[in-house]
């Protein structure tokens, strides 16, 4: 572990400043920054705790929920009206980690935690998002849990939770104060980005920003699943995922909402899917054309290429449960 | 002052079932149990030493060439930095089990991704490891291209081969037979506790605190790498957080910390990062089996070939010994056993949890499986058809074995249902429930062992030896014995291990440890017990031990009393003898395993599992449990979930740590069901106690294979069974 400074500034406005240092990064839980300051991939200069700051509530807004930066998912799974009223996102990150690091993990933290790519974690591999230029390792090596949508030439990792993907099917909103003061909400399924050409950059976030807080919208009716399949049924990243919400009319799929994880560098969500489900009675060959919109576009890296399949079997699995279908 | 007993002929005498106490056997709670769960049980890296310095292992970011040299000036000015060790003795590999002899050294000549070089000592372990990455080194490194990192695609050597009849012959006349090809990945030992050492030079004298599975070959390692004297060499290794092969022999860090701690004269610590252990301990080759089982239409076998491809870096002697069980399992007068190693640099290939029979098995108990249903039969049926009489090979004689037992009073316990076989009866929303079975079998062996075993005047009995306990449950059994033994309560007795002051022991390893050092703790025992009796003036086998006193002729008098102010203090060496060699001695069970397979998905989950197993006398119930229920839970990993994965460009390890590499967490691991099945076995040691610290992992991933099949119709042939490979293999509905 390199020498760093620790600061721990008491106002949002404060915290704001000292992010604005290039290598400086804050940090909450720490559940993913400590470990890859252990192995140097990340190096800061300085660390903002942003402990002190108010953000840990949760609370109404509207007829939607506020869920504070700061608020662990341990808190954030237990609190009353996510469970009754956003049951996906519960899930979702119950499916996550363990009760140890969910008991320290944060909303904010949790959406900027870092690929687990095995060749983003050690610094005797070639990474482009590690180290712009450096090549990608991943790509002619073992691309077990790596990305078969919207990835690059430069870079093949995913986004490795499974709270966001839960917030991108709810049509959350991730709220932001910039370093002038200003807050923007900008929709989860933005906040995350692909790679492109700059796979260095995992989200939107600018030098300066503090994210504050992410805004569920008001509950929607229906199913709320999620689903993750991985080898071992606890403590794993997901092989793929899907979250849920379906609202059955009268024996036909109403609105609907699906997001997945574990296949691209953000937590995918792709309307034409939706829309090619909705009014429709749900049928396997209903939801294997869906599939094959989701999919029409993916590539598999070797190790990989049993997501295709397995991402079309996951998803005809939660619709099959989400629309009550007798298989 | 000291009593030997070596093995020559089977011990009938059965003399623990004799004793008053009948402590041995019982449940009897870990006598370090309270220190370890209350964090009081200092492990390798946890002593408190007055001015430890702190190492760290700088390691090769290449699999094969030269570190030409090192730039110490690099990181001199660096906060902290003591010193950067570069020495000829540092080794480049750990020891392998047994070896009593310095692993390999040459330390700059790199053979594999990740091995150590050089040892960078500052004053915190974070100024260490910060130093460590900083240094710089030039090397020649070799073009990867050109290193062989795929055990297949280079000429393999044999091994190790036994070939007896005619098998092509038999396999054509056979009524009904298999020839399959399997595929099992690498394993890693994962043990909690990273491989760690604390090292003190007094000038003379070196104490070492490290985590060892084998102090007594250890301290021979050592001092082979070190250039020093045995008498000169202290180890102690009194807890070990989990070893499963993976410190048998000496590690780099050991050595290292040593050489750093003699240069600098202070003591230096070396703890390996989770990574580096993953990168430069021990690793389970990775093999390719081929199974031909041949049978009459009875289902009975006549021809039997387990061929083995495993892997290796040059110079190394150790071979998986994939075929171990399968030499004296099952008959078969045409046989063909055959290992052969390719030489690869991935690291060093040695012992990780049942070396053998851990993957030699499972895959021979899959092939029974597609043998049971090509004779239409019962698996259960097929195995207990082909029990042999005798050794196949050698006609040796076999000691007690509960084969038959484990299979019939397993398959009751279990629920098996005897009938017709089909996969794909069951379903349970979107799972698929199937049930499967495998016998287990595991070698057994001994080891010479010492221990001194002394009556203390105040009534109290302390044992003492080097041998370890590595989570076993050495403290429980060897308390139990000398209590026995010696009619004193389990909490008179003091039982002080892991020191190499003490008399010797094997160490804990190939599920040695209980018969052998249990043997020499009561042959100490035996000779105690003599003493007394010539102090009463009667014969030791008139004598009575029970609640602290001695009965005999007539007489009783407290053994406090006895034992006198100097104590009486015996040593006793146990010695395998011609009994190990005129008889097949082996542990045996068998496993039962119900899975749920999901439909659309793949994912397996184990619903229950059952295992039946005999493994001589039981020495203590609960921790004889819990070795089987370890046992069972890395069946669940190697039949699910665990694979050492390495970059095919470089030969690197890429999933070097616990949340990339798959064991099974607790909710992967059901209701673990454990039948242990009474047994003496007089051939195997004077306590009639076998192995059974690996019987519980030698099968069972087979019958997780198995009841795959039977619950989704999906036969796979390479391990671990993960959804990617179990959706490619499983018929559409």
């Amino acid at each position: 572990m390199k020498p760093f400074a620790y600061l721990r500034p008491d106002s949002l406005t404060h915290a704001s400043q000292l992010t604005e240092e290039p290598s400086a990064i804050p940090i909450a839980g720490g559940t993913n920054l400590l470990d890859l300051m252990k192995l140097q991939v990340e190096t800061p200069e300085s660390l903002i705790d942003v402990n002190k700051l108010s953000l840990s509530e949760i609370g109404d807004e509207g007829e939607g929920l506020r869920i504070g930066a700061l608020a662990t998912n341990t808190a954030t799974a237990a609190h009353p009206r996510v469970r009754s009223d956003y049951p996906v996102l519960a899930r979702a990150i119950l499916a996550g980690a363990t009760q140890q690091l969910r008991n320290k993990a944060t909303t904010a933290g949790n959406l900027c935690q870092r690929t687990r790519c095995y060749y983003f974690t050690n610094i005797d591999q070639p990474c482009n998002k590690r180290e712009p230029g450096s090549g990608c390792g991943a790509l002619d090596g073992i691309a077990r849990l790596h990305a078969i949508l919207g990835a690059s030439s430069q870079c093949i990792a995913t986004y490795p939770g499974d709270m966001a993907v839960a917030m991108a099917a709810l049509g959350a909103e991730v709220e932001i104060m910039n370093a002038g003061g200003e807050t923007t909400r900008v929709p989860l399924e933005d906040f995350h980005r692909l790679p492109g050409d700059t796979p260095e950059k995992d989200n939107i976030l600018e030098s300066g920003d503090i994210i504050t807080g992410v805004i569920l919208p008001a509950p929607v009716k229906g199913v709320q699943l999620y689903r993750k399949v991985r080898e071992r049924s606890s403590y794993a990243f997901a092989l793929c995922s899907v979250a849920a919400i379906v609202n059955m009319e009268e024996g036909r799929i109403g609105d609907i909402a699906l997001a997945f994880g574990g296949l691209a560098h953000k937590p995918w969500r792709d309307k034409r899917v939706e829309e090619a489900l909705k009014g429709t009675e749900p049928s396997l060959k209903g939801f294997d054309e869906a599939a094959e919109i989701l999919l029409e576009d993916a590539q598999g890296y070797g190790e990989n290429d049993f997501k295709i399949p397995l991402t079309r079997r996951t998803l005809k699995a939660v619709l099959c449960e989400a629309t009550g279908m007798d298989t | 002052m000291s009593k030997t007993l070596e093995m020559n002929e089977p011990d009938t005498r059965n003399r623990l079932d004799d004793m008053a106490g009948r402590n041995v056997g019982a449940p009897m709670d870990r006598p370090d149990g309270p220190a370890k769960v209350a964090g009081a049980a200092p492990y390798a890296a946890e002593y408190v030493i007055d001015n430890v310095a702190e190492g760290v292992l700088v390691t090769a970011p290449f699999a094969r060439g030269t570190i030409t040299s090192i730039d110490e000036r690099s990181i001199t000015g660096m906060d902290g930095v003591i010193a950067v060790i570069s020495d000829e003795r540092l080794t480049a590999r750990p020891a392998q089990g047994t070896a009593n002899e310095t692993p390999v050294q040459t330390p700059l000549s790199i053979a594999y991704f990740g091995q150590p070089f050089a040892l960078v000592v500052a004053e915190t372990f974070e100024q260490a490891r910060n130093a460590a990455k900083a240094l710089k080194f030039d090397y020649s490194a070799d073009d990867p291209s050109e290193i062989p990192f795929d055990p297949e695609a280079v000429e393999a050597e044999e091994n190790d081969a036994t070939r007896q009849g005619d098998l092509d012959k038999a396999m054509a006349d056979a009524a009904h037979s298999v020839d399959i090809t399997y595929y099992t990945e690498g394993h890693a030992s994962a043990a909690m506790e990273p491989h760690a050492a604390i090292a003190e030079w007094d000038g003379e004298r070196l104490t070492v605190h490290a985590s060892l599975q084998m102090p007594n070959y250890n301290i021979t390692e050592l001092a082979d790498s070190l250039n020093l004297e045995e008498d000169n060499i202290r180890i102690l290794s009194r807890y070990v957080g989990g070893g499963f092969g993976s410190k048998l022999g000496v590690s780099q860090e050991t050595v290292a910390a040593s050489i750093a701690a003699m240069k600098l004269g202070r003591p230096v610590r070396v703890v390996m990062s989770r990574q580096q252990v993953f990168q430069t301990v021990m690793r389970r080759s990775e093999t390719k089996q081929r199974l031909r089982l041949a049978a009459d239409k009875d289902g009975r076998l006549t021809g039997f070939g387990h061929e083995a491809l495993v892997s290796n870096l040059p110079e190394e002697d150790f071979a998986e010994p994939v075929t171990q069980a399968s030499a004296f399992l099952y008959p078969g007068k045409d046989r063909e056993l055959l290992i052969e190693v390719a030489r690869i640099h991935r690291m060093t290939a040695g012992s990780v949890r049942a070396p053998g029979e851990a993957v030699g098995m499972q895959t021979l108990e899959a092939a029974m499986d597609e043998l049971a249903e090509k004779l239409e039969l019962d698996p259960v049926e097929l195995r207990l058809r082909n029990i042999p009489d005798e050794h196949p090979a050698s006609g040796l004689p076999y000691s007690s074995r509960k084969m038959e037992e484990a299979l019939k009073q397993g398959a009751e316990a279990f629920g098996w249902h005897s009938g017709p076989r089909k996969p794909r009866q069951k379903r349970e929303g979107e799972w698929w429930i199937g049930t499967g079975m495998a016998t287990a079998a595991r070698i057994h062996n001994v080891g010479e062992a010492e221990a001194r075993v002394t009556l203390n005047g105040d009534g109290t009995v302390l044992v003492e030896t080097d041998m370890t306990d590595i989570g076993t449950g050495t403290y429980s059994i060897l308390t139990q014995i000398a209590a026995d033994m010696l009619g004193v309560e389990p909490a008179k007795v003091l039982v002080d291990l892991g020191d190499t002051n003490h008399p010797r022991g094997p160490g804990s390893g190939g599920s040695w440890g209980a018969a052998s050092s249990g043997s020499s703790v009561f042959i100490a025992c035996e000779a105690v017990r003599k003493a007394i009796a010539e102090k009463l003036g009667v014969e030791e086998a008139d004598l009575e031990l029970s609640g602290g006193t001695a009965k005999g002729g007539g007489q009783e008098k407290l053994l406090s009393e006895l034992a006198g102010n100097e104590g009486i203090a015996k040593t006793g060496t146990f010695k395998p003898g011609d009994a190990q060699d005129d008889y097949a001695m082996a542990s045996y069970g068998a496993f039962f395993s119900e899975v749920a397979v999901n439909r659309w998905t793949g994912e397996a989950r184990v619903r229950r599992m059952l295992g039946a197993f005999g493994f001589g006398r039981v020495l203590n119930a609960k921790t004889a449990r819990s070795q089987c229920i370890g046992g069972m839970t890395w069946c669940i990993g190697a039949a699910l979930t665990e694979s050492l994965l390495f970059d095919p460009v470089d030969g690197h390890v890429v999933n070097c740590d616990l949340a990339e590499y798959h064991v099974p967490v607790h909710r992967d691991v059901p209701h673990l069901d454990v039948l242990m099945i009474e047994e003496r076995d007089p051939a195997a040691s004077p306590i009639q106690a076998k192995g059974v610290g690996e019987l519980g992992i030698c099968g069972g991933a087979g019958a997780i294979a198995n009841a795959i099949y039977n619950a989704c119709g999906a036969r796979l042939y390479e391990f671990p069974m993960t959804p990617d490979r179990i959706i490619a293999a499983m018929p559409e509905d």
